[in-house]
């Protein structure tokens, strides 16, 4: 049995800004910033599954690199286990490189072709100066074993191997080191529907052999409900409501939840949905409101109050939070 | 049978007349028959589509599921005859169009037809648009090129299609580029060129897989109320069974080159025959689904083109005791039911 100290969240951010400048002119000057994560207050327990949806452009792949301290944030904190890691700096960071680790979308474009199945899942060892050349390959043995690979993958190149089993090499890459908090990039987006199964099985029960927890960005809500404890909804840099996951499948209060639970198709002929169509697309993130971010996409009537004033975020129930902005949660109330 | 819905195209009245004489014969916009199609490549060749058979009803949407590399686009684009040149041929079959077969058609006669009486909309607006040109002068070129029209009515129909496709302020609109269009709006915009010349078919090939959820959702009716209005017909090309769910009235689900199983959509998902079919259905999360369960998996994976066996390819997959002359002889493909066809391989189904 794992034994952890649970008393404190495994990674917490305080109002996490991640603005980037956006270059232009002679002199390339910053002429506005891209706000791509503004403001998002987040805890991910131990041994928990946080998922985290949203359109493109959302911001949440931002949010994902950005407490993987792969961006270095414009404010806030992002606290692993207590400690900030928002203004550490590379040498001060190396030991906690070794605590989070990420998993890749697409599983072609992040392992290096040149280099064989061993190279690549060895690196992490050799970077932090771990084990002898011979302990290391066992290790690499080990770990292929582990996310279902046979060891003989070890001597071979990543063209060999098809989508599903890069993805498990990606996944042992990213075991290598022990982490205790895995940040899942759309994990499963680019394979089929066969493998993805796989995949998710595979992480589900390394989840419960190694008390792992994950922060899994996705865009598919059907594979977010079925392994997250809870999770969290983003628009334009900002969550709008976060809630255990089936709770906000059952009850969701945002007007953006409900029209994203409401667009999932469903695969079952005889199922009528009940549509709540968005007009047009995600806004720009390049200077957006303060205020409320979706009103003007909500088709709600709304006033220029609310587009100035940060709404605050309010929990309704029971660890069920959301952005109370006036026009689109008009009934929020604190219980 | 259901009254089929008129065929009213606007922005092509050649093909009028024609239409009518298939009306009358049969009810199909388009019957294929043991379609073959292979590639030329380095370790010889490649069978990518071995004998599909479905046809296409009027004025009704079916939909082609499978996974990456099962020869679903490869069937469209042999529909299309768009495969690439030299190496891909169609070595056998019939595809019957309107009383001709399409896949004998000479070059010339196939591009009158194509993007006129049956279109395509691609999976990446991006890359199907062409980025120097606006995007009226492109929905002009696919109705000057198939009608003789003088180029201020072609422009007027341009700004009309992109109205109808929901697009807002077409007008302005029509003088942009692409890059000036959110992801959505530039399927909107193919679409509108698929339509423009009031196809009979369109084959859309995963038209929503670049897109969000909601900008998803948007498509997939506009493509329905767009069905309603002009009676065209659909081949919807995906790999995600909610939207096959969602928007198709018949389904072919295929594997390794083959259809598996075929038939009306509520049948096929309330009664899948097929191991494949029963495996996809039940390996996919769903929303009712017990959270952080174990997921129902298929083992192993697709094989690969060159290591195809002449019998039932799904046998090693399936988990069941199969024999080795199941993987030499070809299941026959037989109708169970009404409608309702399965590649009868005895371990399989």
């Amino acid at each position: 049995m794992y034994v952890m100290d649970t008393s404190t969240p495994i990674l917490k951010t305080e109002d996490l800004r991640m603005h980037f400048p956006v270059k232009g002119g002679v002199f390339r000057r910053a002429l506005a910033s891209c706000k791509a994560v503004d403001g998002v207050s987040l805890s991910i327990e131990h041994g928990e599954t946080l998922g985290l949806v949203g359109e493109s452009g959302c911001g949440k792949s931002t949010f994902g690199k950005t407490i993987a301290r792969l961006y270095e944030p414009t404010e806030g904190a992002i606290r692993f286990e207590g400690v900030d890691l928002a203004s550490m700096s590379r040498g001060q960071l190396k030991p906690y490189r070794r605590e989070i680790q990420m998993i890749f979308q697409d599983p072609y474009e992040s392992l290096n072709p040149r280099h064989t199945i061993g190279t690549i899942v060895e690196e992490p060892f050799v970077i932090h100066g771990m084990g002898t050349r011979e302990e290391r390959r066992e290790w690499v043995a080990e770990l292929l074993t582990k996310v279902g690979l046979s060891e003989s993958a070890m001597n071979r190149f990543p063209f060999e191997f098809s989508g599903g089993q890069r993805q498990r090499i990606g996944i042992a890459r990213a075991l290598a080191l022990k982490p205790k908090l895995l940040i899942c990039d759309e994990p499963v987006s680019a394979l089929d529907v066969s493998i993805q199964s796989q995949v998710l099985n595979l992480l589900m029960e390394l989840q419960r052999d190694m008390g792992l927890s994950y922060l899994f960005i996705s865009h598919d809500l059907a594979v977010v409900k079925h392994i997250s404890d809870r999770i969290a909804v983003m628009y334009l840099g900002r969550i709008v409501e976060l809630a255990p996951a089936a709770e906000i499948y059952s009850n969701p209060v945002h007007p953006y939840t409900k029209a994203l639970i409401s667009a999932i198709p469903v695969p079952d002929p005889t199922h009528k949905p009940e549509r709540v169509i968005l007009e047009g697309d995600v806004p720009s993130p390049i200077d957006p409101p303060e205020g409320c971010r979706f009103c003007p996409r909500s088709g709600l009537e709304y006033s220029d109050e609310v587009l100035k004033t940060k709404p605050p975020f309010l929990e309704l129930e029971q660890g069920h939070w959301v952005e109370a902005c006036p026009a689109c949660v008009p009934d929020a109330r604190l219980v | 049978m259901a009254k089929l819905p008129g065929l009213r195209p606007f922005g092509c009245s050649i093909s009028t007349s024609s239409i009518n004489v298939s009306d009358a014969a049969s009810d199909n916009v388009l019957e294929v028959r043991n379609l073959v199609t292979a590639f030329d490549t380095d370790a010889g060749q490649l069978t990518a589509v071995d004998g599909v058979s479905f046809d296409v009803r009027r004025g009704r949407t079916l939909g082609i599921v499978g996974e990456s590399g099962c020869g679903k686009s490869v069937t469209a684009m042999s529909i299309m005859r768009l495969l690439p040149q030299p190496m891909g041929k169609i070595l056998q079959g019939n595809v019957q169009f309107d009383g001709v077969n399409l896949a004998t058609l000479p070059r010339d006669d196939m591009r009158s037809i194509r993007g006129n009486r049956i279109s395509m909309i691609f999976q990446e607006p991006m890359t199907a648009l062409n980025p120097v040109h606006t995007i009226g002068k492109q929905i002009c070129e696919v109705l000057t090129q198939h009608n003789d029209l003088e180029p201020d009515v072609a422009w007027n129909r341009a700004v009309e299609m992109l109205d109808k496709v929901g697009i807002p302020s077409p007008e302005i609109r029509a003088t942009e580029y692409p890059h000036q269009l959110s992801g959505g709006m530039r399927q909107r915009v193919v679409i509108a060129i698929a339509l423009a010349c009031g196809p009979e078919l369109v084959i859309a090939d995963e038209p929503t897989t670049a897109l969000d959820v909601t900008i998803q959702a948007q498509i997939l009716d506009l493509m329905k109320s767009l069905q309603r209005d002009l009676g065209m017909s659909i081949i919807l090309i995906t790999h995600d069974l909610g939207v096959i769910a969602e928007t198709c009235d018949e389904v072919c689900v295929m594997y390794a080159g083959r259809v598996v199983e075929r038939g009306d959509a509520k049948e096929l998902f309330a009664n899948p025959r097929h191991a494949y079919t029963q495996g996809l259905l039940s390996s996919i999360p769903r929303l009712n689904g017990v959270p952080k369960s174990r997921l129902t998996t298929i083992d192993g994976m697709v094989p690969a083109l060159n290591e195809l066996r002449p019998g039932c390819r799904f046998c090693p997959r399936s988990e069941r005791d199969y024999e080795p002359h199941h993987l030499e002889v070809r299941p026959d493909f037989v109708e169970i039911s009404s409608g309702h066809w399965v590649e009868a391989c005895p371990v399989c189904t």
